[in-house]
């Protein structure tokens, strides 16, 4: 049995009022979505808020529409309305299939994008009960000094381990947040910092209202892969976003490739360009493409599985996001 | 430190109540060591194996993650609520007759994903049987027979309104 530490739960039904509720009770609470990482996360005692305010009664946070060029995604609405929306799966199908195979059916009707953007890093030391942490003396990112994973480091190598943000970066989608201090633009490939820690530019006090995806993006074409254990419920070992723009007979105009799940933040495959542009997507640029992506990857055992593995499958899985692009 | 109790306003089983439940009580603490309904499981109590779904406002939700304040002004349906003064439900009566229960302790879960399954898509394919039961670990049955008693279940729940109803995501 897993117990919540004791907390106050509000539930506003405006932004501005989350936000003062926030303010009042500052160091001392936190926002909950969805729930489904908080919670467990709490059970762990890796956060014990003594407030929790609850994101799920306002309104302003729902809804999915196209205005003005972009398609506006409401940061409350779940991971299930987010893949069944005619919108996402007409113009953006990669991201539709990310929300899809977000771990399973019940936490895909709680979770939301917000949260999965939002989504705290993962380590095979950090996501633990209390008990089990402290048998091992804690770690760098909760009530500890040592890092398990690289035994020597001091900084925090837990894994970012959110399905749709890579893909929302190669939309060039961009976070709104809004704060005490108003409302701010953040691009989503600028979102995630490496730190283990706390991985984004997200102010505890800010809340993540929407997702705003240029409706040009539409034109890209998109593909989505991803490495788990078991299909039906895990996080991923691995997940590979990639999206292209090309001429009417397939020669490559730009072409980007996110790869997540390894270190703490999304990583943007460097150098694509350089090889693909004026090319056809054709086999042998697809395993050059490959080929660069495995060089730059260099998973750690942050999540107990052979990283030598989880590398060798990085070159497999953009292989199968680039044959999807290709058939898309 | 004690948590006060609070008074939540719940609706199970179509009985609108006045729980008084420690303020950080799951939804699913609040039912078995609340209202003593035990039906519902508690597994791995974070959010994994699916034992303690049940159903609010139609959705299948995880009751061991949901905080119980957030339940508040939802209709939830555990297993206890399936069955009729007329007797179980279909689906019940079907899980009995394919042998799709061995242990049973994945078996209230898996009763409300698939009825919550049943109403929002009365023939489904095998292929969203599968996918809907995706978060409900069995480890007994190996799946086969708990899909077969779904498909028996819709099947009869259609009986004479059969006629051509297509598969909806």
């Amino acid at each position: 049995m897993l117990r919540l530490p004791p907390y106050r739960y509000h539930r506003p039904t405006r932004v501005e009022d989350a936000i003062s509720l926030m303010g009042e009770h500052a160091g001392d609470a936190m926002y909950i979505a969805g729930g489904t990482d908080l919670v467990p996360n709490m059970k762990h005692r890796l956060f014990e808020p003594g407030h929790l305010v609850a994101l799920k009664g306002i309104g302003e946070l729902k809804g999915i529409r196209e205005q003005d060029g972009v398609l506006r995604v409401g940061a409350a609405e779940t991971l299930a309305s987010v893949a069944l929306d005619a919108a996402v799966r007409e113009r953006f199908p990669a991201l539709a299939e990310a929300a899809a195979h977000v771990a399973g059916p019940q936490l895909r009707n709680a979770g939301t994008i917000g949260g999965n953007v939002c989504l705290d890093t993962r380590c095979t030391y950090y996501n633990q009960t209390a008990f089990w942490r402290q048998a091992l003396g804690y770690c760098l990112k909760k009530d500890g000094d040592v890092c398990h994973v690289t035994k020597v480091g001091r900084k925090c190598v837990a894994a970012h381990s959110a399905d749709t943000p890579p893909v929302l970066m190669t939309l060039d989608a961009t976070a709104v947040l809004v704060g005490p201090d108003g409302t701010r633009e953040v691009p989503v490939r600028d979102f995630f910092v490496a730190d283990g820690i706390a991985n984004t530019r997200r102010d505890p006090g800010e809340i993540l209202t929407e997702l705003l995806i240029p409706l040009e993006s539409a034109s890209r074409r998109q593909a989505y892969a991803k490495l788990r254990h078991r299909r039906s419920i895990d996080f991923p070992l691995l997940t590979v976003a990639v999206a292209a723009d090309c001429e009417p007979d397939g020669t490559v105009r730009s072409i980007e490739g996110v790869v997540t799940s390894l270190g703490s933040r999304p990583r943007l495959l460097t150098g694509w360009d350089d090889a693909a542009v004026g090319r056809i997507l054709d086999d042998e640029l697809i395993e050059e493409l490959a080929a660069r992506a495995h060089r730059q990857c260099h998973p750690l055992e942050n999540i107990i599985v052979d990283p030598e593995w989880r590398r060798a499958m990085v070159p497999v899985y953009v292989r199968r996001a680039l044959e999807g692009v290709r058939a898309a | 430190m004690t948590a006060p109790k609070e008074i939540v306003r719940l609706d199970v089983n179509g009985d609108a109540q006045e729980v008084g439940a420690p303020g950080h009580f799951t939804l699913l603490e609040t039912l078995r060591y609340v209202l003593g309904l035990t039906g519902t499981k508690q597994g791995c109590d974070k959010g994994d194996c699916g034992a303690c779904t049940v159903i609010v406002d139609g959705v299948p939700t995880l009751s061991c993650i949901t905080p119980v304040q957030e339940a508040v002004g939802c209709r939830v349906v555990t297993v206890e609520g399936l069955a009729t003064a007329l007797g179980p439900h279909p689906l019940q009566d079907e899980f009995d007759l394919n042998g799709a229960a061995q242990c049973g302790f994945c078996t209230p879960g898996i009763l409300c994903s698939a009825v919550a399954l049943l109403e929002r898509n009365p023939a489904p394919s095998r292929e969203s049987i599968r996918e809907a039961l995706a978060g409900n670990l069995c480890r007994c049955t190996g799946y086969s027979k708990i899909y077969d008693a779904v498909e028996a279940a819709a099947a009869r729940l259609n009986g004479a309104s059969a006629g051509g109803q297509g598969d909806q995501p």
